[in-house]
């Protein structure tokens, strides 16, 4: 299974990894052995001359409890797999950790829009930036995004960082990802947006803390007036 | 309890209850959670916008109470035509249902008043999220009333006729359905503050 | 009572068209149904082709553009599950079998069944002409989630998504009135002698069901007539720019939608139910105990709706909660399918046609059962949600029920529907290719969605995580097995058709089953039932000590 899935890079998606194989053995070992039985009935109960079926009701306790057992048992396991998603639920979705950046994700009608807090270190205030399409994020730092749509629903999904939240008009939803490798990947859109659902998307770089900080540098207005024009048109 | 004529091709009757009766219990236990889903979203925005108060002031109360009475005294008339119904007495059952009718129709006239003022003072359906409420489900509910009304008019004419008497106490029920959800709505959308 | 009186002859437009008949119009539901899964598997076969081919013209179709690619993909799952799934193993179904098997001589209210069905019609219509209004069909997901669905500006043409409101909202309405028919007769129309706990499990499963839908549906309808006045008449439900909620619609939506699951699930699970025991001429092992699973079940199917919003910003703190409601309802349904295992325990199977679909249902829905565990954990479904393994997921789940239980019940009850027995060996083949190209077909889509191929995508190879050789050729697989399925439908139709015509007379018990309706004549008359029945025992008396025959119907005398 750990091949199917794509290279996992951030701090969650070993958990997140481990308990998508925990549940599919548990519940692969179910089918296996329901399969088995029922294909095995089946056959082993074909119709043979001269022989008649068995008169088996199951109207007491005792001969139902061949069925209420193995319920139990599967009630059991369900408890369990509940017992340990949940403390990671908690852990990607409740708990956001003390973050070291911070980024606003817009989602429109079809692409994405991340805003930088600017020299201020604040979203919301006068020095925002908006970047359209690509994020640069540093490795090995706890980023906390706010997502919020602009028309419609849109769903944020990075396969590699196992990172998926909607964004919903009218809400500003948080959430946060900490990535452990560098690497340049897609940002694209799980939710149907319309006509360009099909090609909504946009790029995440994850790099060094300084590539980091000179790619937050070059994005800043007094940056990119101090750039010569030439330059910035490559960029 | 009057024996009703039971419909030709009903070979047997599990249960004491006459199938029509059956058959519109349901019937309003589906309407019960069409209007029950409106009225909770309803409640959980109000919830969250106590300043919908101030738009709620701008509703008709005395329309509203004087709806209120109509519907009620209309659910009377239909309970007198059931009673007359069960005696036997069909054209007495069919002149309190006529009473019920023009209750019905009383109600449909304030509304209708209703509307155009509030339109004509700016309170349209697209002015606020209040509004958009107001006129869905009290127009959700005139149409229950217009229903109603013709479901009544055709158990009248059978009636007159002396035809069909347990059909006096479905319509009945619905009818008292219909008001029901009146006295939810009118101190939920009109009274509350 | 005789039932000369309703037995009198009727002119052609009171026969066949207009008809008042439990078993005509189940025949009309019946053939809309069909109908209309050819329509939805012409729009699978359209999908398959463009996410194996990209770009490529589809033969019989053309290529296509994203924004048809959209309507493609919403008409799919709206007409398979209302207008496919709905009306063959409910309405068709159910309207067939209840009075038959209650014996009853028709529907409680008659003339309200057949009012049901014009409108299922009338509501075909309008989804069909939805397709060649300006804009096209909607193209927002069969869930329709606003704001995408409020606004002609969000989701192209103004006509398509407000037909399809029209369609579904009068298909409800349909679906309404015929489940308060469906309750109301098998509560009070029953044969003397018969008592609730001698109905056979198809009656329980089609009573639950309506019961679920109508008192699952009612939210909806509301929130249906919301969206509607949000495009028409500018209200603003669900603007958030006007104070609404988007997240308002998929409450009401999955509030039905998730029951909806159930409504399907029964009746086909329904189906199973009748044909294993007259099959492995075995009692139904623990009737009472699937009678209160079912129960459960539409009990527990109310508190579980949120599951579908995991991701879709409820608060995260209530998703815990709604994990273990949704993994707590798995415990009916395995014991529903321990039942069925259970039923086969030292039986004497014949594998008849019938019997092959039934096992097959439960074969195939058992991967569709466990991967939902992986759905309903929150945790795991932060990366699976939205990608081809959901897709894949609600295949394996609703496939047995609404085709492998259709052909169950489609080869158990033809003789009786028909008076005509179909072929053995053309059906075998049918099972045999559909059970294996199902596999095909959606296997390779678990693998795609853990490979993050998330969902509506109209061009893959746009996105790394489906491009190189081996999600392509995944993609191919499954299109394979797409068309593999549909061409698999060939020896149904052929075996249908010719049996129809020239098939072997079919006695009134060609099963040699207990229930009700196979007293009757094949096809039954109408009023079905020359006298009213006695009913003396349960339905599943198979292969009782100290009788000769290994069959005891429901009204036969000691």
């Amino acid at each position: 299974m750990e091949n199917w899935l794509p290279e996992a890079a951030s701090s969650y998606a070993a958990d997140l990894d481990g308990l998508l194989i925990f549940i599919s053995a548990i519940v692969g070992v179910w089918f296996i052995l329901a399969e088995a039985v029922l294909i095995g009935f089946a056959v082993a109960f074909r119709r043979k001359p001269g022989q008649k079926a068995a008169y088996l009701p199951g109207r007491s306790l005792r001969a139902m409890s061949w069925v209420l057992v193995p319920c139990v048992v599967v009630l059991g396991f369900d408890l369990v797999i509940d017992g340990v998603a949940a403390p990671i639920w908690d852990k990607v979705k409740i708990e956001i950790p003390e973050s070291d950046e911070i980024v606003r994700i817009t989602a429109v009608q079809w692409a994405w829009k991340f805003t930088l807090p600017g020299p201020d270190g604040e979203l919301g205030s006068d020095d925002d930036v908006d970047v359209m399409s690509e994020l640069h994020v540093p490795v090995g730092k706890v980023v906390e995004f706010e997502l919020t749509a602009n028309d419609v629903i849109h769903s944020l999904f990075v396969p590699q960082l196992r990172l998926k939240q909607d964004a919903i008009p009218g809400r500003v939803i948080k959430g946060w990802f900490e990535a452990t490798k560098t690497g340049t990947f897609e940002i694209v859109c799980a939710e149907i947006c319309g006509l360009g659902h099909t090609i909504m998307k946009g790029k995440m770089v994850i790099e060094s803390e300084e590539a980091y900080s000179d790619w937050v540098k070059s994005k800043m207005p007094e940056a990119a007036a101090s750039i010569p024009a030439e330059e910035r048109n490559e960029g | 309890m009057a024996e009703y004529p039971r419909a030709e091709h009903i070979l047997n009757e599990s249960t004491e209850v006459p199938t029509g009766r059956l058959g519109i219990w349901w019937f309003l236990a589906s309407e019960v959670v069409i209007f029950g889903g409106l009225i909770a979203t309803y409640v959980l925005f109000r919830w969250q916008h106590p300043e919908w108060a101030a738009e709620a002031s701008h509703t008709l109360n005395f329309a509203g109470a004087l709806n209120t009475m109509v519907l009620l005294t209309s659910s009377l008339t239909v309970v007198l035509a059931h009673a007359a119904i069960t005696e036997g007495k069909f054209q007495l059952a069919a002149r309190n249902l006529g009473f019920t009718l023009l209750g019905g129709a009383i109600f449909m006239g304030v509304k209708a008043y209703e509307y155009s003022h509030e339109i004509a003072a700016g309170f349209v359906p697209a002015r606020s999220l209040f509004w958009s409420f107001y006129y869905t489900m009290t127009g959700l509910h005139a149409l229950h009333v217009l229903g109603g009304m013709i479901a009544i008019a055709t158990v009248l004419v059978a009636v007159r006729k002396g035809h069909a008497p347990q059909r006096v106490e479905y319509v009945g029920l619905y009818w008292h359905f219909v008001d029901i959800v009146w006295i939810f709505l009118f101190p939920l959308l009109y009274l509350a503050s | 009572m005789s039932t000369a009186a309703i037995a009198h002859p009727k002119s052609f437009w009171r026969e066949y068209v207009f008809s008042t008949d439990h078993k005509t119009i189940a025949k009309q539901y019946l053939s809309t149904g069909i109908f209309m899964a050819l329509v939805g598997g012409l729009l699978a076969y359209v999908m398959r082709m463009q996410l194996a081919y990209p770009g490529q013209a589809i033969p019989g179709y053309g290529t296509i553009d994203p924004q048809s690619y959209n309507a493609v993909v919403t008409m799919h799952g709206t007409i398979m599950i209302f207008w496919v799934a709905m009306p063959i193993l409910l309405a068709a179904f159910g309207n067939f079998l209840i009075p038959l098997m209650i014996g009853a001589a028709d529907m409680a209210f008659p003339r309200l069944n057949m009012l049901s069905y014009w409108i299922f019609f009338l509501s075909t219509v309008v989804l069909l002409a939805s397709f060649f209004v300006p804009g096209g069909a909607a193209a927002g997901g069969w869930t329709s989630y606003p704001p995408l669905s409020g606004s002609a500006a969000y989701s192209g043409g103004q006509w398509g998504v407000t037909l399809w409101l029209l369609a579904v909202a009068m298909e409800f309405a349909a679906f309404l009135m015929g489940g308060i028919n469906f309750i109301t007769t098998a509560i009070n129309n029953r044969a003397p002698g018969m008592k609730l706990f001698d109905m056979p499990l198809m009656v329980w499963m089609q009573l639950g069901a309506s019961i679920i839908f109508l008192f699952s549906v009612g939210p909806l309808i509301a929130g249906a007539v919301m969206l509607i006045l949000d495009r028409v008449a500018a209200t603003g439900f669900y603007n958030p720019a006007t104070g609404g909620d988007p997240i308002l619609f998929q409450h009401l939506f999955w509030f039905f939608g998730h029951p909806e699951v159930y409504v399907i699930l029964l009746p086909g699970f329904g189906a199973v139910a009748e044909v294993l025991p007259v099959f492995s001429r075995k009692p139904f092992f623990g009737y009472r105990m699937m009678v209160y699973a079912t129960i459960i079940t539409g009990v527990l199917s109310f508190i579980v709706w949120a599951h579908h919003q995991f991701i879709a910003g409820i608060d995260p703190r209530l998703a815990t909660a709604f994990s273990i409601t949704t993994i707590l309802i798995s415990v009916p349904i395995a014991v529903m399918t321990f039942a069925f295992i259970a039923t086969l325990y030292k039986g004497s199977i014949e594998l008849k046609t019938p019997m092959l679909f039934a096992l097959g249902t439960l074969v195939v829905f058992l991967l569709g059962g466990v991967t939902g565990i992986h759905l309903g954990t929150a945790a795991t479904d932060i990366y699976l949600h939205d990608t081809y393994f959901v897709v894949a997921h609600f295949h394996y789940t609703l496939i047995p029920p609404v085709f492998f239980g259709f052909f169950a019940a489609w080869y158990y009850w033809f003789p009786k529907m028909f008076g005509r027995m179909l072929n053995e060996g053309l059906g075998k083949a049918h099972f045999w290719l559909t059970f294996i190209f199902m596999h095909v077909t959606f296997i390779p889509m678990f693998l795609l969605g853990f490979g993050g191929h998330h969902r509506r995508i109209s061009n893959p190879q746009f996105f790394e995580a489906m491009q190189g050789p081996e999600a392509e050729r995944l993609q191919i697989i499954a299109t394979a097995g797409a068309i593999g399925i549909l061409l698999s439908q060939i020896p149904f139709v052929v075996n249908s058709v010719l049996s129809l015509l020239r098939g072997a007379k079919a006695p009134a018990n060609p099963w040699q089953a207990n229930t009700l309706e196979w007293t009757v004549p094949s096809p039954p008359p109408h009023g079905n039932f020359e006298t009213v029945p006695q009913v003396y025992r349960g339905p599943y008396e198979y292969s009782v000590p100290d009788r000769v025959d290994d069959w005891f119907p429901q009204d036969a005398k000691v």
